[in-house]
């Protein structure tokens, strides 16, 4: 190979073109070009990050729920401090000690001492006036701006969510965040966080050896404006979300309520609640420690993630699904003794006239014609199994058991179980329409969020399908179905004609059966009441109601944990929840009063608002 | 006849002599970008400085272990060591720690060791040794394939390991390829095509403003330059017959990679998705928007002047705002502080060094040790050409180390193996028959 000697001359020269390009280039960058030459005294850079507002957020009637207050993160440069530096004026002015001081600086200084760092954070607005006047006393202290999230409603905390500061694990897998971010980390806040968060901004500044600012950095060449984040309309009615969390107080349990025409949520209430206000700023970590610790519970989003077995609001369903799967016709009549027994064991009922037709079914909730007619639907095909995939299939087309869909985090997905479930509990083709029984009235395995459960009524009201439902109505005026491909009509493959059955049927339940404390004068409300078993103590009380009959504007369901029957405690709320939103007035203060004095929990609240701050 | 008397007669002492001064150069340089008052011991190991002072220790120790270790040795076990090699990045992408998103490191007891950085002189005692064998012709394809493959497979592991620069430093070898009868047409594209690549990607965003009010973007520019390069090759070889064909040919082949590289990146691909590729490349992503970590480094580079700010009295570097600065971004802290007068010593003993050693390939017998030889002197040179030329923003921004004087005990291992380990064969070369 010694004939290719000679391309070492070749390498050779390719190494010294290299060479001497890079010479030139040097030559020209730090002898000739004068563009890379800060002036003599502004010979430091400092990158001031400039937080954007995140987007505003208001009810459906354009009520502000969520603002921006102002907020001021102290910095400092380590090396800035001078040697006379007066740290008991400083900590005075501060409000912290001398070992509070230590503490922050040292941090500061062990992050860097050339670079600014946060000194403390979030001062609030107040506390920052007093400051400002003499932080000119105290160089290598700045300030940098950022917002502070405020809710002057100090309702639907749950549906809001809250915003807090990036931690390590989400700066380390999303590039867009950097310590000293804050993110929404539940609710609104967190499924919104990109519409909300805006742009951060940056200014790239020049600043002198005594930390004085002198203009910008190859004028603004570097610089970036923040960019406020979207605003945000929500479907919420914040009159009726705030009334709905009055008439829940000291309850535990939810409401949740939509207008069936459009799948938009009207309130989202999960009780306890706190006030949003407390999860902000610098008391956030204390106060988040309280309310976790509450065994009350009140950081738990009920409406979305408790899950519930239906009860026999769940009767409905089952009379639709056997109208449609002509099992059952509305004059068909079941007789009932107390119960029905099947197999030598007996499901048991109240006492009651009998034969039963459907109408009268629904207004007495008989067990033994659910009985009946779950077995009907579930024998008319030729093994258990498949009359049960059939029967699952008409229920998770009312969005029960999967999630909604509802543009919230962490929606749970209930539960409706697969046949390989009872294939596991009870052996394949060894179970059958008795073995599952107790799923004719909405007991067993069933478990619903009542999220779902307002969702299933919304099918009902609207006689067949349900919109996805939804919360965010706009974003910066624009309608949400611009952004969301997800909010489409659901159909529940049950004929309309079949609805209107069960629908006068709720009708009289609220005019002359169970639910009559939902009753409103000359307004057409349906509804269907239920009781929960509760192996852990009193029973739950539910309701599922809308209203009008006619075009229904308002459909819901109302859980009140140990509030034993339907219609002692879901069923007037459910009342006063529709009148308020229908009519804007109460005219039974009698059934109000009831409500809002009653206590199932026996303790109130450990923080229940933040007016100190 | 082998006597410690004759090693040190026949040791290239120059290229001792200029390792030293590169490796003492590095330190003195890492020492001024962590300067702080408060750590002012300089055998701190708690500090960078420290820490490499250690580090340059073992390696002065590593580097007299290979010169008593009989040159046989590595021409023996080279492919031994070559297995090793592949089994550790095997290795350590298994069990490996992650830093900056590479799964590149083992850490044993406390101390970060790189198995990629060993494996560039692994690779080259393999290749040395395959293209030394007798009757291996370059010109055959499967001469061709097996090379390709033995520098192929430790870069495809450290692709999978993230590290992306380190992996990019196997082409270098095709100058090692190009000396043992690879047909210069290889080197020609393989250089032309990373050059307008790079060079496009460099200056997708500039504007030049060119007389009579002409504007024109980075593209436009390269393709005019293209056009003046080949006009002067045409006129060079216009007695040539089909020179003329050939010449626009190429012109516009390259004037096509460059416009579709500018519109591919500019017009069809979502930012996030050129940043992806920015970031497959292993061009470091920007975290203050394009341009201004090089615009910081040139402030820094720049601001040096002629003579420099003065030892230890660097502004730009010392606050911080030169990232990655005693590692990638090492060579601003020289440009800074010793101005140019210390930007051109360094080149000049980089140059020294890469001359030095293609002069004493020249004298080798051995095929062995010429080639291991050319392959040592291509990837210093990769080094040095992508890591000054980043700084000076001439290449894009990947981080790979700059040799002798990046902070880092692997790296400062592995190039002290890889230059001794020729300084051994050189000092042997006489026994060769
Ligand atoms: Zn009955």
């Amino acid at each position: 190979m010694r004939q290719y000697e000679s391309r070492r001359i070749v390498i050779g020269a390719i190494f010294l073109i290299v060479g001497i390009i890079f010479l030139i280039r040097l030559f020209y960058v730090q002898v000739i070009d004068s563009h890379y030459k800060l002036d003599a005294t502004n010979n430091v850079l400092r990158t001031v990050v400039k937080y954007p507002a995140r987007g505003l957020i208001y009810d459906r009637n354009g009520t502000l729920l969520v603002y921006n207050e102002a907020a001021y993160d102290l910095m400092v440069v380590p090396k800035a401090i001078e040697e006379d530096f007066d740290t008991a004026g400083f900590c005075a002015l501060l409000e912290i000690t001398k070992e509070g001081f230590d503490q922050r600086f040292n941090r500061a200084k062990n992050y860097s001492r050339y670079k600014a760092s946060i000194f403390e954070k979030e001062i609030s607005a107040r506390s920052y006036a007093k400051i400002q006047e003499q932080l000119f006393n105290y160089p290598g202290f700045f300030v940098q701006t950022r917002t502070l999230r405020t809710y002057p409603k100090r309702t639907a905390a749950h549906l809001v969510g809250y915003v807090g500061e990036a931690n390590s694990k989400i700066i380390e897998n999303n590039s867009y965040y950097k310590s000293g971010d804050n993110i929404g980390i539940s609710g609104i806040e967190k499924h919104y966080e990109k519409v909300l968060r805006g742009k951060r901004g940056q200014e790239v500044q020049m600043v002198d050896v005594f930390n004085r600012p002198k203009g910008k950095f190859q004028d603004g060449a570097f610089d970036a404006t923040a960019v406020s984040g979207s605003n945000l309309k929500l479907t919420i009615d914040a009159d009726l979300q705030a009334y709905g969390e009055k008439l829940m107080q000291n309850k535990k349990g939810s409401i949740v309520a939509i207008d069936p025409s459009t799948g938009e949520i009207l309130a989202l209430i999960s009780m306890p609640t706190y006030d949003p206000n407390l999860l902000v700023g610098r008391q956030r970590s204390k106060n988040y420690g309280v309310l976790s610790q509450d065994t009350l519970k009140p950081l738990f989003n009920r409406a979305l993630m408790a899950k519930y077995p239906p009860g026999s609001t769940f009767k409905s369903i089952n009379a639709l699904i056997g109208l449609q799967e002509q099992v059952l016709t509305p004059s068909m009549l079941y007789s009932c003794y107390r119960g029905y027994s099947f197999s030598g064991r007996k499901m048991g009922c109240h006492v009651h006239s009998s034969p039963v037709n459907l109408e009268f079914s629904i207004q007495t909730s008989c067990n033994a014609y659910y009985c009946n007619v779950f077995r009907s639907i579930i024998d008319n095909y030729h093994t258990a199994e498949e009359g049960y995939n059939v029967w699952r299939n008409y229920v998770t087309n009312f969005g029960l058991g999967k999630k909604t869909g509802i543009d919230l985090p962490n929606e749970l997905s209930g539960f409706v179980p697969k046949t390989d479930y009872y294939d596991r509990y009870y052996l394949k083709g060894k179970w059958h329409s008795t073995t599952i029984l107790s799923l004719a009235i909405g007991q067993g395995e069933l478990g619903f969020t009542p999220m779902q459960m307002a969702n299933m009524v919304t099918a009902i009201a609207n006689r067949g399908y349900y919109i996805t439902p939804h919360i965010a109505k706009e974003i910066n005026g624009q309608p949400i179905a611009e952004f969301d491909s997800t909010i489409v009509r659901n159909e529940t493959g049950i004929e309309a004609k079949y609805f209107n059955e069960v629908v006068e049927a709720m009708y009289k339940v609220v005019e002359k059966g169970t639910g009559t404390s939902a009753k409103i004068d000359s307004l057409q409300v349906c509804g269907k009441t239920g009781t929960v078993q509760n192996p852990h103590g009193d029973d739950h009380s539910t309701f599922i109601a809308f209203a009008p009959k006619e075009n229904p504007k308002i459909a819901l369901s109302v859980y009140v944990e140990n509030g034993y029957w339907g219609s002692r405690w879901a069923a007037p709320i459910a009342g006063l929840m529709i009148e308020q939103y229908l009519r804007d007035t109460i005219t039974r203060p009698h059934i109000e009063k009831r409500m809002l004095e009653g206590n199932l929990i026996g303790t109130v609240p450990k923080i229940a608002s933040n007016e100190g701050e | 006849m082998r006597g410690s008397k004759s090693l040190i007669d026949n040791i290239d002492w120059i290229t001792v002599g200029l390792y030293l001064l590169l490796v003492l150069a590095g330190w003195l340089n890492i020492y001024a970008a962590v300067y702080n008052e408060e750590f002012e011991s300089i055998f701190d190991t708690t500090q960078r400085y420290g820490k490499q002072l250690l580090w340059i220790g073992t390696a002065g120790v590593i580097a007299i272990v290979i010169l008593l270790i009989d040159e046989r040795f590595f021409s023996t076990f080279g492919y031994f060591i070559y297995g090793f090699i592949l089994f550790a990045l095997v290795a350590v992408l298994v069990v490996g720690a992650a830093t900056k998103g590479a799964t590149s490191w083992f850490v044993i007891g406390g101390f970060k060791i790189q198995p990629s950085e060993f494996s560039k002189f692994a690779t080259n005692l393999a290749l040395a040794k395959y293209l030394s064998t007798l009757n291996i012709r370059m010109t055959d394809l499967k001469t061709k394939l097996t090379a390709a493959a033995i520098i192929g497979v430790p870069a495809i592991l450290i692709l999978l390991q993230n590290d992306t620069g380190s992996a990019l430093v196997y082409g270098a070898f095709i100058l090692v390829l190009f000396r043992e009868g690879l047909s210069g047409n290889f080197l020609l594209i393989g250089l032309v095509s990373a050059f307008l690549f790079v060079i496009t990607l460099v200056f997708q965003n500039e504007v030049y403003q060119l007389p009579f009010d002409v504007e024109l973007t980075g593209g436009w520019m390269l393709i005019l330059a293209l056009a003046v390069l080949m006009s002067l090759v045409y006129y060079f070889n216009r007695k040539k017959k089909q020179v003329l064909l050939f010449i626009t040919v190429i012109f516009i082949t390259c004037s096509g990679l460059v416009k579709s590289v500018d519109y591919v990146f500019n017009n069809i691909l979502e930012p996030h998705q050129s940043k992806r590729i920015n970031v497959m490349l292993g061009i470091e992503s920007d975290p203050f928007g394009a341009g201004y970590n090089v615009n910081q480094s040139l402030i820094a580079i720049g601001s040096g002047g002629f003579s420099g700010k003065g030892y230890l009295k660097g502004t730009q570097t010392k606050y911080d705002f030169v990232p990655e600065q005693s590692t990638d971004f090492i060579f601003c802290t020289i440009g800074e502080e010793w101005g140019f007068i210390g930007s051109f010593v360094v080149i000049t003993l980089f140059m020294a060094l890469l001359l030095r050693i293609l002069f004493l390939c020249s004298r080798q017998r051995s095929a062995f040790a010429r080639i291991y030889g050319y392959g040592a002197a291509a990837i210093f040179f990769f080094h040095f050409t992508i890591n000054i030329g980043m700084t000076i923003g001439l290449a894009p921004v990947i981080g790979i180390p700059l040799p002798f004087f990046s902070y880092g005990g692997s790296s400062l291992w592995a190039f002290t193996i890889l230059l001794f380990v020729f300084i051994k064969m050189d000092a042997d070369r006489l026994e060769v028959l």
